[in-house]
């Protein structure tokens, strides 16, 4: 049976747990091909995957384009520079021209907030949300997910702080819907000033002080703290940040003995989380990598099944 | 000569409605009573149905010139007739600016000659609106402009949007403020709450309206000038307004429909035809719109029509115009969500569409009186339809309200005592 009939993947808000279930159970088995020695599966065979970037992100488009290859799909990237959103070629052609070359998924990332559901409702093929603007990272999410249950069999129940710019973050809000989806307590914290209007209404607890979020924690997610923040007023300085909010050993003792030590990447080393718990015993941070793989390669194999579960 | 026949006549003056025919001829009202057709050569029959002045809007773009592709002054003015405006204020953020004399005869003689409704340019506050240099007020009104407005953007040097207040106070000359603390707003392009948190979009605090109400009114205030704020959207600004009415300042106000009828949840979906400025706020602000309506806080309803192409608007959203097409469904969401709500009354829906906004230009329209020109409409209470934005006159499809169902309809539209709009359908 399966629950994923989406078109797809625009983010995780409204997201059913048996929708989230189905990917992170594919991407079980994903995994293990991943794992093998030989990296190839024929799933998407004679299915074309084009990674459109607008934004820099070299590890998250090697991970799809990986993901895809390792499924047998034909793979391209466009990349194009942030700065001729507004002046080029508008998405909604770019997507359109993607489409008549017989494109079936387009992978997206884009400075902007909802530009993957613009480009959705204008071509047929399949969109995955691969980060857009401050709204959803799904994919990163489902990793995030995907990591923790391996680590503790399950999430629901599980406390997860996720500590930082919860404003600016997309893999924070994905996080959120995600989690809560599966029934984890997310718990966010960092500076008011980075702290989006009424999130706890998404279902996160909130918190200003990181030792409460971080206590008793299952999971503790660090944000990457960006340098311009400071330049806009929204921090004083981020020695300040670091100090109050960095996560770090003597914080990390608050949460549970086997809690968990994550991040998105790329990681600030000394301002976010301090260098030895990123290396250290209890950090998935690199494990995250390779799920990520496996995630990209479930969502890609479960957007693919959609015609032919239509016809059969 | 027209006779307007058998209608329930609402005229903007006497408290109650009454049953009676209109004769007009040479433009003006000559009588108003029983039994009149048979002097007349056309005749509408407004049997069942209202006759009202024809609205006035205070607050419109009709993007001509330079942007033609949106709107024109013939699109525009045959969509103001299409929603029963007789009347339209039409803003000077143009390219070339209205921001001198000639602009503003030019408007007026392309109005003349391509317009359907009567078009009444305000000028800029300053050269270019660039807020740094005052217009010359004193010119811009000779040549006739009713009001002075740099909308789009905000005045932000406060010590010049003080001398503006004050050298068109001098000149006689109202100016609409669009009231907005650009440092407020960043780079903010959704209401700031819990929807901009959802859809990941960066909010604009509603502090960044009410600040500049705040500073205008204490402006106009230690002046003694009358000023009007443009848009007003939130609970914060309609307070601000109150307070300075009680204490006699000399602000006027106005909202527009989508503020009273729409919140930030039309935001859902990236929908862009929900992106206006300011933008769309919440259901609370919604209530106390309408209660600034109710107790005479806000004194009009305009439309802030601002018609974008398709180019302008499928794009993403934090990339796409600001703006609503707004004249053809200004009327019936204002019967709907006001009317039938018993919110207002139709009278004094009337005195916020017509006749106040006539007031505040000072433009001889707003009511139906023997010897006044003869701005009528015909409107259908009873009429329940759905809004569909491919039929709009305008050039602007842009509108969150495409598929909404709505009472209360414009049937026919009078300027001058020309037949503009005949049984829903613009004429010439
Ligand atoms: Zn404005
Ligand atoms: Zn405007």
């Amino acid at each position: 049976m399966m629950a994923l009939k989406r078109k797809d993947l625009l983010g995780l808000r409204g997201m059913t747990k048996a929708e989230l279930e189905e990917i992170l159970s594919t991407a079980q088995d994903m995994k293990s091909i991943l794992l093998s020695n030989v990296k190839k599966a024929s799933y998407l065979q004679g299915k074309s995957v084009v990674m459109l970037f607008y934004e820099n992100s070299t590890r998250t488009r090697f991970s799809f384009e990986f993901a895809a290859k390792y499924l047998g799909a034909h793979t391209a990237s466009v990349a194009v520079s942030s700065s001729s959103v507004a002046k080029g070629e508008s998405l909604v052609d770019t997507g359109k021209t993607l489409q008549s070359m017989g494109i079936d998924v387009i992978v997206l990332r884009h400075p902007m907030s909802g530009a993957p559901h613009l480009l959705a409702k204008h071509v047929s093929a399949s969109v995955i949300n691969a980060g857009d603007g401050i709204n959803e990272h799904p994919t990163q999410a489902l990793l995030d997910m995907f990591t923790i249950k391996q680590k503790k069999g399950t999430l629901d129940g599980l406390k997860v702080a996720i500590i930082g710019d919860i404003l600016h973050s997309r893999v924070a809000r994905s996080n959120i819907w995600g989690l809560t989806a599966m029934g984890a307590e997310v718990r966010v914290a960092g500076p008011s000033t980075l702290m989006p209007p009424d999130i706890e209404k998404m279902g996160a607890r909130v918190f200003y002080k990181v030792e409460e979020a971080i206590k008793d924690a299952d999971v503790v997610m660090g944000l990457r703290i960006q340098r311009e923040r400071q330049q806009k007023g929204l921090l004083p300085s981020i020695r300040e940040y670091t100090r109050l909010f960095g996560i770090t050993q003597e914080r990390i003792r608050l949460a549970k003995a086997d809690a968990l030590i994550m991040h998105p990447g790329p990681v600030n080393r000394g301002v976010e989380i301090s260098s030895d718990l990123v290396d250290g015993e209890q950090s998935v941070i690199n494990e995250q990598v390779t799920n990520g793989v496996a995630i990209r390669m479930a969502l890609l194999y479960l957007l693919t099944r959609r015609d032919y579960n239509a016809v059969h | 000569m027209l006779c307007i026949k058998n209608g329930t006549v609402i005229d903007g003056i006497s408290d109650v409605p009454y049953k009676a025919d209109i004769l007009i001829d040479k433009g003006k009202i000559i009588h108003i009573g029983e039994n009149m057709g048979n002097a007349a050569d056309e005749v509408i029959d407004a049997t069942d149905k209202w006759v009202l002045p024809g609205l006035v809007d205070s607050h419109c773009h009709l993007r001509e010139p330079g942007f033609e592709y949106k709107e024109d002054i013939g699109s525009g003015t045959r969509s103001a007739a299409a929603g029963g405006f007789t009347s339209v204020a039409c803003m000077a953020n143009t390219n070339p600016v209205v921001d001198n004399a000639a602009m503003v005869n030019y408007i007026k003689s392309i109005a003349r000659a391509k317009g359907v409704v009567k078009v009444y340019p305000v000028a800029a506050v300053t050269k270019g609106l660039e807020g740094q240099e005052l217009t010359e007020m004193g010119e811009l009104k000779e040549a006739g402009a009713v009001a002075l407005s740099d909308d789009g953007r905000p005045i932000m040097n406060s010590q010049l949007m003080r001398l503006a207040l004050q050298y068109a106070k001098g000149m006689g000359m109202l100016i609409i403020s669009h009231c907005e603390d650009l440092s407020l707003v960043g780079d903010g392009v959704m209401n700031d709450g819990y929807m901009s948190t959802v859809l990941g979009l960066k909010g604009i605090t509603r502090a960044a309206e009410e600040v500049m109400v705040a500073r205008d009114i204490i402006l106009a205030e230690v002046l003694d000038a009358p000023i009007h704020i443009a848009h007003v959207s939130t609970r914060g600004s309609v307070e601000l307004i109150r307070q300075a009415k009680r204490r006699g300042v000399k602000v006027t106000c106005e909202t527009a429909p989508h503020y009273f009828c729409a919140t930030d949840e039309w935001v859902d979906g990236y929908n862009t035809n929900a992106k206006v400025n300011p933008p769309l706020r919440t259901s609370d602000d919604v209530e106390a719109v309408k209660q600034g309506l109710k107790d005479g806080t806000i004194d009009i309803i305009a439309t802030d029509h601002a018609p974008h192409h398709r180019d302008d608007k499928e794009v993403e959203y934090s990339l796409a115009a600001n703006g609503i097409s707004g004249f053809e469904t200004a009327f019936s969401l204002a019967y709907t969500h006001l009317v039938e709500t018993g919110i207002l009354s139709i009278q004094e829906l009337v005195q916020k569409m017509s006749k106040r906004p006539a007031e505040i230009l000072n433009i001889d329209a707003g009511t139906i009186q023997v010897g006044k020109p003869a701005d009528v409409i015909v409107v259908d209470l009873h009429r329940t339809y759905t809004v569909d934005v491919s039929k709009f006159y305008s050039k602007g499809k842009n509108s969150p309200f495409n598929g909404c169902t709505l009472k209360g309809k414009v049937i026919h539209t009078i300027v001058d005592g020309k037949v503009v709009m005949k049984n829903e359908k613009v004429i010439i």
